[in-house]
């Protein structure tokens, strides 16, 4: 075929676009491509097709939603920390003359890769999917408000992460740090796909993002049961309204932004550019202006987890209720004025600088109320070191620490000393391990009972707690030294061989991660097979407080088969000392949402789209956009939208509860 | 409210309280307010009825902002109750991040480039 038509057909690629030139991407993509086998031959030899497609990728369930939302965050959570083994690595090596191992264009793919999967792929999913589970459970409501949406919104978000890890094996990734700062990321300095890829992958998720941020917000305005005044909604319902304000209001941020720099790649327009009027600080500038509201959209949630499992292992009304809705809400405003202390160093004055650094201060104050109002919860509590709350004291400790050297960062004359230093990547991994990946990990042990019935096995549980631990303490308190002695982030070689021993405790530090990383999946594993060991069938195995343990584990498709109706605060410790009897008689038919498979058509069409556009496939770009409007025009007229579950199913699956019930007493 | 309106959201046949009801006459309204409201500007920028540039772009700015306050009055029939008030509450919020964005970039950027050197020194150096 002719050069011509190959580059009308395919664009930009071809076969020099695969990295077969270097050993580790290929051997990666050999052992990726033999596990990815092995598991479609298992789902099919198995049969398992039709059953994931009709009951799973389908499906409007929040809570079928929820947990794939964790599946998706777990999976990319591994190849998030494989970036981060190799980094560590690396730095231990690249010393007294050594390279490494990592050639430059490679190394730079990685630690870009590492930011962008563990923010977006790895902590969004996981908040996500705690949200899309719990909140409607909490709320009393059998579904969230648009269930089809909330379908879409999961699919879009895994095409992000889809575009994302075929450039590991298709062409590349960006080299220019996870926010794509230009003039680096301008078509000048970086004219291959791996800025494409980057654009595309945000941009695809983040319409994901913000439509499940709206779909939460209307879930949680609307959807209340009776009773479930604003001031009556548990506090994790609380801080997800918040979280998800944040998403609605920045994440439009973020799409201009990346919007304006593809066309500054893709048609040559001059936003960010350094002559014909662009600037690239206002790039910076706007980037921040959704990056600093999405440090809090991810750890607001973390606070809501915090909140419920130390008031359920306390055995104690949390403390502060009001005072705790009250911070959120405050974090939620003051996380908008705040974005410049991300560019403190850039040329702005002494009144800006300090605008902004007396704003971060202030924010320190409402999550440093939220800190003594769990305190104060576990005071003179009866505390059960159960899993979920020996993660919450560690995020206690450890976020205490990250809060303070956040402060330090927040005084500009102290960050022109500290930007773009280790002593940074030290601060903000103390406060999104020790927030929200904690955060995520007690809410995983805390509810993991009741989506699956058997409660998580505590002695893998443990090893992992440990394991997270004391590996976050060695591989990130190095960081804080190297820092202050002026180390930069990013490097890939060291000249001083003084340094070495820090890195190599942080190499350490990160191999105990690693293992806890995998105890964690033993734990889930060990769990599976030992499930009827494990067993709860009272649906509230941990004497909790909330809704979501009024109902069965796991729930049943309708939640609830009476709405219930709410008096308190801690709606289910006041039924249950209220002497509340479940009722077993009057069912009546369910009205429920039916499934859809045009969400995943529809993101699998925008995935297409993107790659397309990475590539210049104009012909592949046109069809997969049309391709897009039409399922989603030809789903207007799609009128299967509901069905009724007839009052036979709901009557038996609620016998079946009883007879549950009866037998654990 | 009934168990039957929390079967989620497929069905949506009920009203909700508080919703301002939509009249042909209202629309008419809000059609004809927002054609003369484009229309205006248009002339300005046309006739060049106003002596400088800068005024002129003001004076559309202004249009502009008359113009949304119309579509959420006429169109989207937002009022201080609808909702039980949580359209207001959002458009308060709106207005209050709108315009932290927008000030906050033009007083970063404009120190940013006080601070900066001048433009023509920079191109006196290359």
């Amino acid at each position: 075929m002719s050069p011509d038509l190959l580059k009308l057909i395919f664009g930009r690629l071809g076969l020099e676009s695969l990295p077969l030139h270097e050993p580790i991407v290929v051997g990666t993509f050999v052992v990726v491509a033999l596990g990815g086998a092995a598991l479609l031959g298992a789902l099919t030899y198995f049969r398992l097709w039709g059953y994931l497609w009709r009951e799973w990728f389908t499906t409007v369930d929040h809570k079928r939603i929820g947990i794939m939302y964790m599946i998706l965050g777990i999976v990319m959570l591994l190849r998030g920390f494989a970036d981060a083994l190799m980094m560590r690595g690396q730095q231990m090596l690249a010393f007294n003359g050594s390279e490494g191992y990592l050639n430059a264009h490679h190394y730079d793919q990685i630690f870009t890769a590492h930011g962008v999967i563990m923010i977006f792929f790895v902590a969004m999913p996981l908040v996500t999917g705690l949200m899309n589970y719990v909140v409607p459970l909490q709320i009393g409501a059998r579904d969230v408000s648009f269930p089809f949406l909330n379908n879409f919104s999961f699919w879009m978000t895994v095409g992000g992460a889809v575009l994302v890890m075929a450039s590991l094996f298709i062409g590349e990734f960006a080299r220019t740090g996870w926010l794509a700062y230009p003039p680096l990321s301008n078509i000048g300095y970086s004219p291959d796909v791996g800025v494409d890829y980057y654009i595309w992958a945000l941009q695809v998720a983040g319409v994901g993002t913000t439509l499940s941020g709206i779909n939460l917000i209307c879930t949680i305005v609307k959807l209340r049961c009776p009773g479930m005044t604003m001031m009556k909604m548990p506090v994790f319902t609380w801080t997800s309204l918040c979280t998800n304000v944040l998403i609605v209001a920045s994440f439009p941020v973020l799409t201009v932004v990346l919007a304006l720099l593809s066309l500054d790649r893709y048609v040559g327009t001059n936003f960010f550019t350094n002559d014909f009027g662009g600037s690239p600080m206002m790039y910076v500038n706007l980037i921040w202006i959704w990056g600093h509201p999405e440090v809090y959209i991810l750890v607001l949630p973390a606070f809501g987890i915090f909140s419920e499992v130390t008031s359920t292992f306390s055995g104690k009304r949390l403390f502060g209720y009001t005072s705790m809705v009250y911070a959120t809400v405050v974090i939620t405003i003051l996380s908008y004025l705040v974005w410049l202390h991300h560019f403190f160093t850039m040329g702005s004055g002494a009144s800006v600088n300090s605008f902004f650094g007396i704003t971060t201060m202030i924010i320190s104050i409402p999550t440093g109320a939220k800190m003594f109002n769990w305190l104060f919860t576990m005071y003179r509590g009866r505390i059960r070191y159960e899993l979920p709350m020996m993660w919450t004291i560690a995020f206690m400790l450890t976020f205490v620490i990250g809060g303070m050297t956040g402060v330090l960062l927040a005084v500009p004359p102290a960050d022109f000393v500290l930007h773009n230093s280790l002593f940074l990547i030290a601060h903000f991994h103390n406060v999104i391990i020790g927030g929200v990946v904690f955060g995520a990990f007690a809410g995983i042990n805390y509810w993991f009972p009741k989506a699956f019935g058997f409660k998580l096995d505590p002695f893998w549980g443990k090893m992992s707690f440990w394991f997270w631990v004391t590996g976050f303490y060695l591989a990130f308190m190095p960081l804080y030294v190297l820092g202050l002695m002026g180390v930069t982030r990013r490097l890939r070689v060291f000249d001083d061989p003084s340094l070495q021993i820090w890195f190599v405790i942080a190499a350490i530090g990160a191999v105990f991660v690693f293992i806890g990383i995998l105890a964690m999946l033993m734990q889930f594993a060990v769990s599976l097979l030992k499930r009827e060991q494990l067993k709860d069938v009272t649906g509230d195995p941990w004497d909790a407080r909330t809704l979501e343990w009024a109902t069965s584990s796991p729930p049943p498709d309708y939640n609830f088969a009476f709405t219930p109706v709410v008096h308190d605060n801690d709606a289910w410790w006041d039924m249950k000392r209220r002497g509340y009897q479940r009722p077993l008689t009057g069912f009546k038919p369910i009205h429920m949402p039916s499934s859809t498979g045009t969400g995943i058509i529809l993101a699998g069409f925008a995935t297409a789209m993107g790659f397309a556009l990475v590539w210049y496939m104009w012909w592949l770009a046109a069809l997969s956009f049309i391709a897009m409007l039409a399922v989603g025009i030809g789903h207007t007229f799609n009128y299967h939208r509901d069905f009724d579950i007839p009052a036979d199913d709901v009557i038996r699956t609620e016998d079946a509860r009883t007879k549950l019930l009866a037998g654990a007493k | 409210m009934s168990t039957d309106t929390h079967a989620a959201g497929a069905h949506d046949h009920h009203h909700e309280g508080g919703h301002a009801h939509s009249t042909f006459s209202g629309y008419m309204l809000g059609f004809v307010l927002s054609v003369v409201l484009t229309a205006i500007p248009f002339w300005l920028v046309m006739s060049g009825a106003l002596p400088s540039k800068q005024i002129t772009a003001l004076v559309i700015m202004a249009f502009a902002i008359v113009q949304i306050v119309v579509h959420m009055v006429y169109f989207l029939h937002m009022n201080t109750t609808s909702e039980n008030g949580w359209t207001m509450m959002a458009l308060i919020f709106t207005i209050v991040m709108v315009v932290i964005a927008l000030s906050g970039s033009l007083w970063v950027m404009s120190h940013l480039n006080s601070n900066m050197m001048p433009m023509h020194q920079m191109s006196g150096m290359k």
